[in-house]
């Protein structure tokens, strides 16, 4: 196996695998909830892992609506979740 | 200017692509991922192993690969199309990539079948569960569930206990047996069924036919679930529910296309094996709309190899050269088999008796079936009417999560799903500002 790298994850270093997508990493660390609905405030997570739901968005290093099954973790990025409320 | 401009780079697509090239054309192949092998073959970055895998990177070697490209709309000027892209997400830009003609093989996603609590955090589609297993080589951790109806939860199951996913059993809505034996010998996916099967035995994973996952609960993420035994109709058998703690939920009740290039581009589209809209086309692959192709699981739903042999029809149409009979054949054949696999897993409308008030159907506008009925009563008669009175379809992911269902709640003409949509992507307003001409 590879060197794993780190990134941040709500200011928590968290591991991954080299080419594991943010979603994936996260799944792997028992991070559940990526983000919350606006109005009723239900935690959402991975849901279709392919890119069509947007139920799975975080803000990446600033940018909010990031889809995270689909975008490759890279050292040091910071992700947050629960931040993001909204789609 | 491209000769063909492939939208994905699945089995179809590369397939496509090869013949194309061998033939002397030019190709771009346009994918929002940044690998060949779409969903069927993904694979986790560098780890390209098998014949199947080598032989799609080195097509992909010999034609331009054009990762990380989301198509938001293909227009046609005159001669060509113009397949307007975002590209990445980090720094999103712009990309408009040319050809003389197009290819659809833009695939399918899970069809999405609602209950009362499936937007937990921990309940995931089988194929998310099958993309973080095949592309991140991850097993969540804890108890998991794996339900819904189609041959597609055996692989799914299988692959998670192999890898040591704690599986406690398979739900399957239909009782397929008789039938599906019948099919038995006629096509090696059987037996490759028959792989997954005695793996799952092997793994003491349970497999109970003619009953679903009607409800998930928990509070901010799974915990548990209610199965129940179905009638035919898939109603629930009274006194049938029980509990089964669990921490993850794959579900999936099959596959819809994805439509939405299509349709902008006026394809027309017909009822598939399942009633459902896939893309028309010809015998060798032309859609109703010159110059435009489709292949794959956007002409039906019929996995990999079909999806290939319509790729290799493709890439010969385009080319303007008469394609080896075989692969005529072997089209035929494949069809046949997914029509009758299609036609053995249908999703019967008894779902509709799982759902709650206040089950979310519409997870990106969190609209209820509530809402949903609301505008029913209102005059919605299906998935698009239902969407002006009640923003259902209207979020992020325009509808092709909820599409389906919102439809069949309001008793809606199937034909009538997917709503048009101009846009297929989200997209940021500054890339359109800065869109040049093709």
């Amino acid at each position: 196996m590879n060197e794993p790298i780190r990134f941040l994850c709500d200011g928590e270093p968290v591991d991954a695998e080299p080419g594991q997508t943010i979603a994936a990493a996260l799944t792997a660390a028992d991070v559940w909830t990526l983000r919350r609905t606006r109005g009723t405030g239900r935690p959402r997570g991975v849901f279709c892992g392919m890119g069509v739901c947007f139920d799975c968005l975080v803000t990446l290093n600033g940018r909010p609506d990031v889809r995270s099954c689909v975008e490759r973790v890279v050292a040091g990025d910071e992700v947050v979740t629960t931040g993001v409320r909204d789609v | 200017m491209y000769d063909l401009v492939v939208i994905g780079a699945g089995p179809a697509g590369m397939a496509a692509a090869e013949v194309v090239a061998d033939h002397g054309g030019t190709v771009a192949v346009v994918d929002a991922g940044d690998q060949p092998g779409g969903q069927f073959h993904r694979h986790r970055p560098g780890e390209v192993h098998g014949r199947r895998l080598e032989a799609l990177y080195a097509v992909a070697a010999r034609v331009d690969m054009r990762y990380g490209h989301r198509v938001w709309t293909v227009e046609r000027a005159g001669d060509r199309f113009a397949v307007r892209c975002v590209v990445g997400q980090r720094e999103p830009a712009s990309a408009v990539v040319s050809g003389r003609a197009v290819l659809l093989a833009t695939g399918a996603h899970d069809r999405v079948v609602p209950f009362p609590g499936a937007d937990l955090p921990g309940v995931m589609t089988a194929g998310g569960a099958q993309a973080l297993l095949k592309g991140g080589g991850v097993v969540p951790s804890g108890r998991i569930v794996v339900a819904g109806t189609g041959v597609f939860l055996l692989p799914v199951a299988a692959g998670l206990a192999a890898a040591g996913g704690r599986v406690r059993g398979v739900y399957e809505a239909n009782r397929p047996g008789r039938r599906l034996s019948s099919m038995a010998g006629e096509w090696g996916r059987i037996a490759e069924a028959g792989g997954y099967a005695s793996r799952l035995v092997r793994h003491r994973v349970g497999f109970h036919r003619g009953q679903a996952v009607v409800a998930a609960h928990g509070r901010d993420r799974l915990t548990a679930v209610t199965v129940a035994r179905l009638t035919a109709n898939w109603r629930v058998v009274p006194g049938s529910r029980r509990r089964i703690e669990c921490d993850v939920l794959a579900v999936g009740y099959g596959f819809t296309p994805q439509l939405e290039l299509a349709e902008a581009l006026g394809c027309r589209l017909e009822p598939g094996a399942s009633g459902d809209p896939v893309v028309a086309v010809s015998a060798t692959q032309r859609t109703s709309v010159p110059g435009v192709y489709a292949a794959g699981e956007v002409t039906g739903v019929g996995g990999a190899s079909s999806a290939e042999l319509e790729g290799r029809l493709a890439g010969h149409a385009v080319m303007g050269v008469r394609p080896p009979g075989r692969l005529l054949t072997g089209r035929a054949q494949a069809r046949r088999f997914a029509y009758r696999l299609e036609t053995a897993f249908p999703v019967r409308d008894g779902w509709r008796s799982w759902l709650t008030d206040d089950t979310v159907v519409c997870r990106c506008e969190s609209v209820t079936w509530s809402g949903v009925r609301g505008a029913a009563s209102a005059g919605a008669v299906d998935a698009r009417t239902v969407k002006l009175l009640s923003r259902a379809g209207m979020g992020y992911c325009q509808g092709r999560v909820c599409g389906y269902a919102v439809n069949r709640l309001v008793g809606g003409d199937p034909m009538s799903v997917p709503v048009r949509r101009p846009i297929a992507q989200p997209l940021p307003l500054g890339l359109l500002a800065e869109e040049g001409e093709p």
